[in-house]
């Protein structure tokens, strides 16, 4: 137990940087989704078919496939997914602007997966609204933005809060696959490193990691079963 | 001759479900001939947008760099190819790892999840107990037992929950073989997503069997059934119709993870492809292929679980 305590700042760091992996791919995942949502509620068929196909696509294509191909995929088209690299945001996220790409290239693909399910959630919110509510807007003379905007996204946020809840924590856990893709200094990768390389006993080693995802799942799953009671 | 008319009997009409119309729906009125042509045309715009942006985004800078070549694409689609007869051989081997897998794990998640469940509802009423029937030391204690062993499960269950499968994969892998167990890896595999995945159907099933109405339980022990028979003859069969789409799509979830395998050194589909791009350097079209390979299981057994909600 005592490495627990020695190399805590290992622990600290693989924590933070998982924490600033969630919240940029998470960020990006809610951005994608949220397009994606309305691609799929839009009255043009050629726009609805691009979002069903996007998330068609993401939801049945294990993580792994889609790491593979944006880390191994992208780089060898001659991308580093430099777009990402907004200035700025480097005093948050500074590994967003270093030369090594692999920060940003994971945190694409968990997004680009996630924005999959964020759509998804994001629909059954829109769903759950009453009809009425949309026929109401209508009827005021609501144009479909307007109406979306106005009247049925708002209301389809706030049913939605539980599902995309849910889809973040999964996403959390889902982070540890970048420890295998070349993100150094993550939680996974930080006990790879400390169990092969350095040969440190492996139980310390799996409850300090468990403790850095748990500390991110478990509060968010009790806040949003809460949530979801107290909407019952 | 008046031929029989069949009426619908009232049990058929009202078996017809009340459906919910989704407020997509009805976001937009249905179009008149005016609103008709305007969407014609949007469609059309929008659909040539689309193609010209594919064309300029993806297909031309894929053109570029050369990813339609022959040199590239011809070990996958080129029977003639020295390589394609070997590549699909790989290809099937790993996709049958992979299967297998996943197949093995479905069903140990589903005895285990199901046993798991049963425990966790058994001791959920046993805390509900006094034990009065037992002398006043032996029900305490039996009573402080049957909370510790609550709690214990309960814990349990949300720690495994909340960590990433892949940790519990990775950490069994390590650590059995740290034990000195050399077995295949497929079987750490198997142990790992077991472990994740027996719980998540245990608390489907869970939720499932305390959604039912309470009476079914009441009346189930008024004649006389113990609480395992209960469960198993009652509670049970009723439940399965609830949870059966919910499970089938956690199935979906166990054969994708199957594909984390490969981080652990199993030969899977992954493995192989990636023995095979290191040979053909072409990362590009092998991950498009193992993509598909994927969507068209997956996306059998997710119409498979929308078909099973709609026909139960």
């Amino acid at each position: 137990m005592g490495l627990l305590i020695d190399r805590f700042e290992l622990f600290r760091d693989g924590f933070l940087l998982t924490l600033q992996l969630c919240v940029v791919a998470g960020l990006i995942a809610l951005l994608l989704g949220t397009i994606a949502a309305t691609l799929r509620v839009s009255p043009l068929p050629p726009l609805r078919a691009v979002g069903t196909a996007y998330v068609t696509l993401f939801r049945n294509v294990p993580l792994t496939v889609v790491m593979f191909f944006v880390v191994f995929g992208l780089p060898a088209l001659g991308s580093q997914a430099r777009f990402l690299a907004i200035p700025g945001l480097d005093i948050l996220f500074p590994r967003l602007t270093i030369d090594l790409p692999y920060f940003r290239l994971t945190a694409l693909a968990l997004a680009v997966y996630t924005g999959a399910f964020v759509c998804e959630g994001l629909r059954s919110g829109i769903n759950a609204v009453p009809a009425g509510q949309a026929e109401a807007a209508r009827a005021l003379g609501l144009s479909f933005v307007q109406n979306l905007r106005h009247v049925v996204l708002p209301q389809a946020f706030r049913a939605s809060v539980v599902p995309i809840g849910s889809v973040i924590v999964a996403m959390i856990k889902n982070s540890a696959l970048a420890g295998f893709f070349g993100l150094v200094g993550d939680l996974m990768q930080t006990a790879d490193v400390l169990t092969s390389q350095e040969g440190q006993p492996l139980i310390p080693v799996f409850i300090g990691i468990s403790i850095g995802y748990l500390v991110m799942t478990i509060p968010l799953g009790i806040t949003l079963d809460r949530v979801e009671k107290g909407r019952k | 001759m008046a031929a029989p008319v069949e009426l619908p009997t009232p049990a058929k009409a009202t078996r017809k479900r009340a459906t919910v119309r989704p407020a997509t729906s009805v976001l937009y009125d249905a179009p008149g001939p005016r609103t008709k042509r305007i969407l014609w045309v949007s469609s059309a715009a929008a659909a040539a947008l689309l193609l010209v942006l594919g064309w300029y985004l993806v297909i031309r800078p894929l053109d570029e760099q050369g990813q339609f070549s022959e040199q590239l694409w011809g070990p996958i689609i080129d029977p003639d190819n020295a390589s394609f007869t070997p590549l699909w051989q790989l290809i099937g081997r790993g996709t049958v790892a992979t299967l297998k897998a996943a197949a093995i794990a479905v069903v140990t998640s589903l005895i285990c999840g199901l046993a798991l469940a049963m425990l966790r509802i058994q001791l959920k009423h046993l805390t509900t107990q006094r034990f009065s029937h037992l002398p006043q030391p032996v029900a305490t204690g039996a009573r402080g037992l049957t909370w510790l062993l609550n709690g214990v499960t309960r814990v349990c269950v949300e720690l495994l929950r909340g960590m990433p499968v892949l940790v519990t994969i990775f950490f069994v892998a390590r650590g059995l073989r740290q034990a000195g167990l050399h077995w295949p890896e497929m079987w750490f595999l198997v142990i790992g997503l077991t472990l994740y995945n027996m719980v998540v159907i245990a608390e489907i099933v869970r939720s499932g069997i305390e959604g039912l109405p309470r009476g079914q339980r009441e009346a189930a022990a008024s004649i006389g059934l113990s609480p395992a028979q209960t469960t198993r003859l009652v509670l049970l069969p009723q439940a399965v119709r609830v949870m059966l789409p919910a499970v089938i799509s956690q199935l979906v979830v166990v054969l994708k993870d199957t594909s984390l395998g490969v981080l652990i050194g199993y030969h899977d589909l992954l493995w192989w492809t990636k023995t095979a791009v290191l040979n053909l350097n072409n990362p590009i079209q092998m991950y498009i292929v193992v993509g598909l390979i994927f969507l068209v299981v997956n996306y059998a057994l997710s119409r498979l679980a929308t078909w099973t909600q709609r026909h139960l």
